[in-house]
């Protein structure tokens, strides 16, 4: 811990504890709407981290993470639909659960050598298999979705999750901050060495007697894990789940732009991200609507020109070329 | 009778699978020489089934017709947008192409969006409910027609690659990019020329689709799924093998929809692609690298 503190020049450190600190307080500031926007940007800070370990370090082009978040939010969601068992218990099974799935489709597409664009359609198509089958099965709701009641005396139950916007935003930033310092420690650790052996020459870290399998397999249970513990914070903020959403393609595009707009590969890379993202996507619906041009789409037009702006311009993300700006040098992992 | 039926529902997946077999053709030759992953395929199918419908309800123009100049204006857009845009990503690694096109699809699609509304806009032909009685079978004239279309313009695409000098040179690219270069091709217009015929052939694809489906934007992102999926099973490279993965697809879906429930239908599509990718990652009719 210590050491990954010092890797950080004073400069750093400082704006560091700046941005925390004014984090912690902005809630004081904002309102309801604002911190609304805020709980959006530490999930896909969240899930982009989670995303970042398994493409930016290990190198496995993954376009089905929608299919851990939507696991681990219906897993949580049923448990506590029909037994009332609270997400801090379910939250343990939706990700045991999603790591299934994770292992599942490592295991396919590791030991059987499916890679780049084959192994993303791999990832895809088990999400989109999942789809159809939830929007069939009855109990979890089948198309129509799945609801949790909203109960205006139980708000006071945090433990449960079931508190206002305060409550996830403190969740939210707590659970996008310790992704951060654990892929800051993975990075420093044995297991993100070897990660970026394979990501850059899997022939080589082979030959070198590094664990190509073992490893891949780590990052993809690691990082389906966590992403199913943001889908639970999302479904238990929503309180509604429904397959044509959870496990839709765009949901796993959502997951994948933070960390490739902010920088693949880094730490702050996904946090950047979510950062421009997100408040661009709200800044472009509140623009629409004061000019009038409210006609549906115009926003996802500017929005998705924006994408084609940033990856040309900024192919490695916006965050090595921010952190230079701000005059810190922290070497890339 | 039972078996009448199942076989007129095979039949009309055939039918339909052939234009799913052009459409997964153009990228079958985007992924397969330019080496971009196009996930903006299926929008383009469906702003070429709005441009088919729009031809139709303007100018009455047949789609078997329109398709024409709607797959010559499609050859224009895709060689542009290599020559301007995509060329500078080949070679990238494939998370930055995936959201340049990514960008570009959500582009397309909220457009049709904003310009037609979400409602599906159907194209009724005059001979969209009229049949062919075969004996016990019932074969919709509107997809006869769409499958021969189909056929039509991968036949010419075939003899294009194999008879003319530029398709033999965009063949010699796919197979050897060094040697292509070293002997003087010019590699990147033939590749804004590759990106152009396949467009051209999804621009094709597109107007014979509104014999089958109504345009709509959400068709979109089901039609790239729907060709990727196509390209693997059939084995990337592979022309004949596009056809073929097409019309499983297409007999698949038709059976399963009809059999089990229509939301089901692409189910079977998932699993045999999961099949292929693990047992036999060329395709079904790829050559082994």
């Amino acid at each position: 811990m210590r050491d990954m503190w010092s890797a950080i020049p004073v400069r750093g450190r400082v704006m560091l504890l700046a941005l925390i600190a004014l984090l912690l307080a902005a809630p004081l500031a904002l309102d309801r709407y604002f911190i609304s926007v805020f709980v959006l940007i530490f999930y896909f800070a969240f899930v982009g981290q989670a995303w970042n370990i398994m493409m930016g370090f290990a190198g496995q082009l993954s376009l089905g993470h929608a299919l851990y978040a939507g696991v681990g939010g219906y897993v949580a969601a049923l448990l506590w639909f029909y037994f009332g068992i609270g997400p801090w218990v379910g939250v343990f099974a939706g990700v045991a659960i999603a790591a299934v799935f994770g292992a599942m489709i490592g295991w396919l597409g590791f030991r059987f050598g499916i890679e780049g664009v084959y192994f993303a359609l791999l990832t895809i198509a088990f999400a989109e298999f999942t789809r159809i089958a939830f929007d069939n099965m009855a109990f979890t709701g089948g198309a129509g979705g799945l609801f949790l009641l909203y109960d205006p005396h139980r708000t006071h139950e945090w433990w449960n999750l079931r508190g206002g916007p305060l409550l996830f935003y403190y969740l939210g930033f707590a659970l996008a901050a310790s992704a951060a310092v654990l892929t800051a420690w993975l990075a420093r650790s044995r297991i993100g060495y070897q990660w970026i052996a394979v990501r850059e020459d899997q022939e080589a870290a082979l030959s070198l007697g590094v664990d190509v399998f073992r490893a891949k397999m780590i990052a993809v249970l690691i990082s389906s894990s966590m992403t199913a513990v943001g889908g639970v914070l999302l479904t238990f903020y929503y309180n509604n789940l429904f397959p044509g959403q959870a496990f839709d393609i765009g949901r796993s595009i959502e997951i994948i732009l933070a960390p490739i707009i902010g920088g693949l590969g880094t730490i702050f890379g996904p946090i950047v991200g979510a950062f421009i993202l997100t408040p661009l996507g709200e800044g472009l619906i509140a623009l629409t609507a004061k000019f009038g041009i409210d006609v549906p789409g115009t926003k996802a037009v500017f929005y998705g020109l924006t994408l084609m702006v940033i990856i040309s311009l900024r192919p490695d993300g916006v965050w090595p070329w921010l952190k230079r700006l701000l005059g810190l040098t922290e070497t890339k992992s | 009778m039972n078996l009448a039926i199942v076989l007129n529902v095979v039949i009309q997946g055939v039918l339909t699978g052939l234009v799913y077999g052009l459409m997964a053709l153009g990228l079958s030759v985007i992924f397969g020489v330019v080496r971009v992953v196009n996930f903006a395929h299926g929008e383009f199918a469906v702003v070429a089934m709005y441009a088919a419908y729009l031809l139709f309800v303007t100018l009455g123009l047949d789609p078997l017709i329109s398709l024409f100049p709607i797959a010559a204006a499609f050859f224009l857009v895709g060689f542009l947008l290599q020559a301007s845009l995509v060329n500078r990503f080949v070679g990238r690694s494939e998370h930055e192409q995936f959201i340049l096109l990514v960008g570009l699809a959500i582009i397309i699609v909220n457009g049709l969006l904003m310009i037609f509304g979400p409602d599906a806009r159907p194209t009724n032909l005059p001979y969209s409910f009229d049949s062919y009685l075969l004996g016990p079978l019932f074969i919709d004239k509107a997809r006869v027609y769409a499958a021969i279309g189909a056929l039509v313009v991968s036949a010419a695409l075939f003899a294009f690659f194999r008879y003319t000098t530029i398709g033999t040179a965009i063949r010699a690219c796919a197979d050897n990019l060094t040697g292509a270069a070293v002997v003087g091709l010019n590699v990147k217009r033939l590749y804004a020329l590759t990106f152009g015929l396949g467009l051209a052939c999804v621009g094709a694809a597109g107007a014979l689709m509104v014999t089958i489906a109504d345009a709509s934007p959400l068709l979109a992102q089901a039609f790239t799924l729907l060709a990727f999926t196509i390209v693997i099973i059939g084995g990337l490279g592979s022309m004949t093998g596009a056809l073929v993965a097409g019309i499983l697809i297409g007999v698949s879906e038709a059976l399963a929809s009809f059999f089990l429930a229509p939301s089901m239908k692409s189910m079977f599509s998932f699993a045999l692609l999961v099949a292929v990718l693990v047992l036999r990652p060329q395709g079904l009719m790829g050559r082994r690298v």
